[in-house]
């Protein structure tokens, strides 16, 4: 990696592929004019599955899209020359991987609410997906925590337990549980479970005598050393090279991937969040970030300086709809659908699309309940995210960023909207939504932003590519991130409180560039959106009515300055928290009403009532 | 570059059907290269480690973990049977007892001083799989099963529910459009595959299940009828091992939707004949599709590879048939009457590559490419 620094600055030209369950997908960024840009992106179904069985095919496919469409040539022997040399190859090429289903892990600890805890965020920090939480007190039965160790045939056991100097006996427990469920792991019938433990350091031996043979047992630093604190990288770092020794070189064609490159191959969710802490950390900003896929949903956040990340499995717009449906139940989709629809049609509807996943809306109905089931998935993820992005539980106060927001009680959740800077929406729902307003209006129902937040999307998906090249190149990374990979929409006025609908809520003055002044002055219950280009700003006067806070504030006024972006300044006062009408005529009227004061939806939707 | 449309489902009345049957954990192979097997031929047997269950056995005597060795009356390994004792404590005269029993009969598998717990593993779970398929073994994977060749006619449908189910093909419907009510069905479909229309009903569901029909092919199913015979709503399309006592396979999708003619037609050809079917589906990476397959009178068997061969190589092309796949047009079947390369925009707005389809000499209507899936010969 170091070798790759000291050449930072001579690196012309990048490839990153991020290697999808479905696809592969190839950026090509060059150094043009003194400065890191996306220049073409190309694309290929992953070959992991036979008849190929070699992921490096895939690879290859898409880069060879990528060469087609520069007339440049960067594969040379059946491989990706690198560096380049005689005008042939690339200066650096990375990859990140979620293939084969990504990472499935399974983690244990002493306390569910504690050290398990700590487990799961460490696990999920480092790009997996979180199978089960075995935990001391989780009240079930060491028969049944066996039974479930086994079923689930993780690619991966994360042991946590025990503060340094504490219990040793429940982590000798846990190990003896793994130990009994001998697990076989998910990929190839002969290797033996990579288990990492990351607990009580006084625990080690004895853990050492549980696992060692039965497994392939490796010792990190203790995740939660103190109750005070959490130590989570190590573990991270040390789940990651697992990932890399055990799992990755298990799927077919990735020996030859790790040959290729330079770093090592990141899970594609650990390579989001690095990007998302990137960003964090060079604007000073909070930042929720959000990933809706087929299959999965993932949401990021970085509020203060800490980072969480969790992903809700199956909730997702294509494999998993039914199960947002399941999650979510009728009414609450129907909710955000401004006309009539039957369960029974709803139903079929979202059974035909989980089998035939690659389908898309071509009647404008498919598309607005299309978009009212992504509102509900990622609201649903948003409230799993919450839970456990919370502060160290069994903990008195005393968390360094409660400065930053203010912590009531031990494990309150670190979310708070009223201080969210920024939401960032990636995934084929909000990236390709035929409006960007659409975006921004499903992910201001979806996660209820408050007081003044600026809403972006992910163009063409590539903050996977992006993350790891933040890795050795965060300059590269953040050059493309601003001028090719984000695109903002604008931002969001969202005063909290309640009021009758009909009474005002607040007024909003600003002074656009051209040195004119817009004025809304908005009702409770009602929506605006005032045009204001991207890179552009005006200085906002916001005047909220004494029932309301935008930040400040019950009543008070806020001065300040707004970017604009591709859809302009919404001007949110449905109130916080969001009560939509019950009686249903009533209902479809609001939503009516307020796509179009949006310019959401073409033509007059009251129409399709009939 | 990927493919711009869904690729069909296979509708194909002579092809060559290879099986891998494999154990979940290494195992014996009872059959050998060349060997002729019968759906039913168990090919590979193993036995998979039995369930643990574990004694707090410290807890019991009221002794320390570190005690524990002592008062143990069994052995590492030793083979208890259920209600044996397996320790025992001593106090002062004998007089106060404690005793830990064998809550199941098995093997001790540990012992520890630091929990005081001691597991026990109960006996192995014999594992037993079968070729599915008649057919000849053409290759065998050491420890582990084989593969099984046939010559079949083969179905896939789109989803499905169950597991493996062999039986004797009979026909139901009188075309792919009959809604399969319980009036069609009857004791003499007991033990069979039966092959209905567009949709099976819920009342006919449990007719089916009555008589002991064990297993159905239908064009459609309600999502509401399948919630109720699965007992909870189906999040994520992974089936296969649902015990609902028989397998379903739909060949179109939810909702009544009426079986297309070829698939029907070559069905209800083939009535009467050893069937074997699969409702197991996953709709993710490495996609598995439902399946009914009919292995072919030797007689029958004609050049199975060539016809493979042949169709590999057909696209999407003008004159292709398709079948629509979602709304508006949804079921509809038609021929591909032009194919723009420019990006069209729909009602929804939406900005795609799309496809002229004429249905039944109708005027031309556009679809988005994703939309349809081209009908394999």
């Amino acid at each position: 990696m170091a070798e790759v620094n000291k050449d930072a600055e001579n690196i012309q030209s990048i490839i990153a592929t991020d290697c999808g369950s479905t696809t592969t997908k190839a950026i090509l960024i060059e150094k043009r004019d003194g400065e890191y840009r996306l220049i073409v992106r190309g694309e290929a179904p992953t070959t992991v599955e036979a008849p190929f069985e070699d992921v490096t095919r895939g690879v290859l496919n898409a880069v060879a899209e990528v060469e087609d469409l520069t007339g440049n040539t960067y594969i040379k022997d059946d491989k990706i020359e690198h560096p380049r040399k005689g005008g042939v190859g690339t200066d650096l090429y990375l990859s990140t991987s979620s293939a084969g289903g990504g990472l499935q892990m399974m983690v244990a600890g002493v306390v569910k609410e504690m050290t398990a805890e700590s487990a799961q965020r460490a696990a999920l920090g480092a790009g997996a997906i979180v199978m089960d939480v075995i935990a001391s007190n989780d009240m079930r039965q060491p028969h049944e925590r066996i039974q479930r160790i086994r079923a689930l045939r993780p690619d991966m056991i994360l042991l946590s337990g025990g503060i340094d100097g504490g219990t040793t006996t429940h982590v000798a427990e846990l190990a003896e549980l793994i130990a009994a469920a001998d697990p076989r792991p998910r990929l190839g019938m002969s290797y033996s479970l990579p288990v990492i433990f990351a607990g009580n350091v006084d625990a080690r031996e004895l853990v050492k005598d549980r696992l060692e043979a039965k497994t392939s047992l490796s010792i990190t630093e203790n995740l939660r050393p103190v109750l005070e604190r959490e130590n989570l990288q190590p573990a991270r770092l040390g789940i990651q090279e697992l990932f890399l020794e055990h799992v990755m070189k298990h799927a077919p064609g990735y020996g030859n991937l790790l040959e290729w490159t330079p770093v090592p191959i990141m899970p594609t969710p650990a390579a989001v969040g690095s990007i998302m802490q990137l960003i964090a950390k060079e604007e000073g900003i909070n930042v929720v970030g959000v990933d809706i896929g087929g299959a999965t949903t993932d949401v990021f956040s970085v509020f203060g300086e800490v980072f969480n990340r969790t992903v809700s499995a199956n909730l997702g717009m294509s494999y998993s709809i039914s199960n947002v449906l399941a999650e979510a139940t009728v009414p609450n989709i129907l909710r955000w659908v401004p006309f009539d629809v039957e369960e029974t049609d709803l139903r079929n509807r979202v059974k035909n699309k989980m089998i035939r996943p690659t389908t898309i809306p071509q009647a404008l109905e498919s598309l607005i309940i299309e978009q009212a089931m992504a509102r509900e998935a990622l609201r649903l993820a948003f409230i799993q995210h919450k839970l456990l992005a919370v502060g160290l539980k069994g903990v008195q106060q005393e968390r360094t960023i409660s400065d930053t927001f203010e912590q009531t009680e031990s494990g309150a959740t670190l979310v708070d909207m009223m201080q969210l800077d920024m939401l960032v929406g990636s995934g084929g729902v909000l990236s390709h939504a035929p409006r960007r307003v659409q975006a921004a209006f499903m992910m201001i129902d979806a996660f209820m932003p408050e007081g003044l937040t600026e809403l972006a999307v992910d163009s063409i998906f590539m903050m996977p590519q992006l993350g790891v090249l933040a890795q050795v190149h965060p300059r590269a990374a953040l050059e493309v991130f601003h001028k090719d990979c984000l695109i903002r929409l604008g931002t969001c006025i969202a005063p909290r409180g309640e009021g009758k609908e009909g009474t005002p809520c607040l007024e909003v003055s600003l002074e656009m560039p051209d040195g004119t002044t817009e004025s809304r002055s908005l009702k409770s219950g009602e929506m605006a959106v005032i045009p204001l280009e991207v890179g552009q700003k005006a200085k906002a006067i916001i005047k909220p009515t004494r029932k309301f806070d935008a930040g400040a504030g019950r009543g008070k006024e806020i001065h300040t300055e707004l970017g604009g972006g591709q859809v302009g300044v919404i001007i949110d006062a449905r109130g916080r928290p969001l009560t939509l009408p019950t009686d249903k005529a009533e209902r479809v009227r609001k939503l009516t009403e307020w796509n179009d004061a949006l310019g959401v939806y073409p033509g007059a939707h009251s129409s399709m009532e009939d | 570059m990927t493919h711009a449309y869904t690729p069909g489902l296979k509708v194909s009345p002579q092809t060559e059907v290879r099986k891998e049957r494999r154990l979940p954990l290494k195992g014996d192979v009872l059959v050998s290269v060349g060997d002729w097997v019968t759906a039913e031929t168990v090919v590979a047997k193993t036995e998979l480690p039995g369930n643990v269950q574990t004694v707090n056995v410290a807890n019991r005597l009221s002794i320390l973990p570190e005690d524990i060795e002592r008062n143990m009356l069994v052995k590492l390994g030793d083979w208890v049977n259920e209600g044996d004792l397996i320790a025992q404590s001593r106090s002062f005269f004998g007089l106060f007892k404690s005793s830990a029993k064998m809550p199941v009969s098995g093997t001790v598998e540990s012992v520890s001083d630091i929990t005081g717990q001691v597991i026990v593993r109960e006996k192995a779970i014999p594992v037993e799989i079968n070729a599915y398929l008649d057919g000849e073994v053409i290759e065998v994977f050491e420890n582990e099963g084989v593969m099984v060749k046939t010559t079949a006619t083969f179905v896939q449908g789109i989803f499905g529910i169950g597991g493996e189910a062999v039986g004797e093909l009979d026909v139901v419907a009188k075309d792919g459009s009959v809604v399969m009510d319980p009036s069609l069905i009857n004791s003499s479909h007991k033990g069979k595959i039966i092959l209905g229309g567009s949709l099976v009903t819920m009342a006919a569901l449990e007719r089916a299940k009555e008589v002991g029909v064990r297993g159905i092919i239908v064009g459609g199913i309600g999502d509401s009828d399948l919630r109720t015979i699965l007992g909870y709503d189906l999040g994520v399309a992974i089936t296969g091992s649902e015990e609902i006592g028989l397998s379903i396979v739909v060949t179109e999708g939810f909702g009544q939707m009426t079986i297309a003619d070829r698939t029907f037609d070559l069905l209800a050809s083939r009535k009467g004949m050893k069937t074997s079917i699969s409702g197991a589906t996953q709709i993710r990476a490495g996609v598995i599709r439902p399946e009914v397959v009919i292995p072919l009178e030797t007689g029958l068997v004609g050049n199975a590879d060539h016809e493979i061969k042949h169709k590999a190589v057909v696209g999407l092309v003008i004159g292709s048939p398709v079948r629509v796949i979602r709304e508006p047009y949804f079921g509809k079947i038609g021929t591909v009457t032009s194919l723009p390369p420019e990006l069209q925009k729909l009602e929804s707005e939406a900005m795609v590559r799309v496809l002229g389809v004429k249905f039944d000499g109708d005027v031309e209507v556009m679809i988005p490419r994703a939309n349809v899936e081209l009908i394999e010969e």
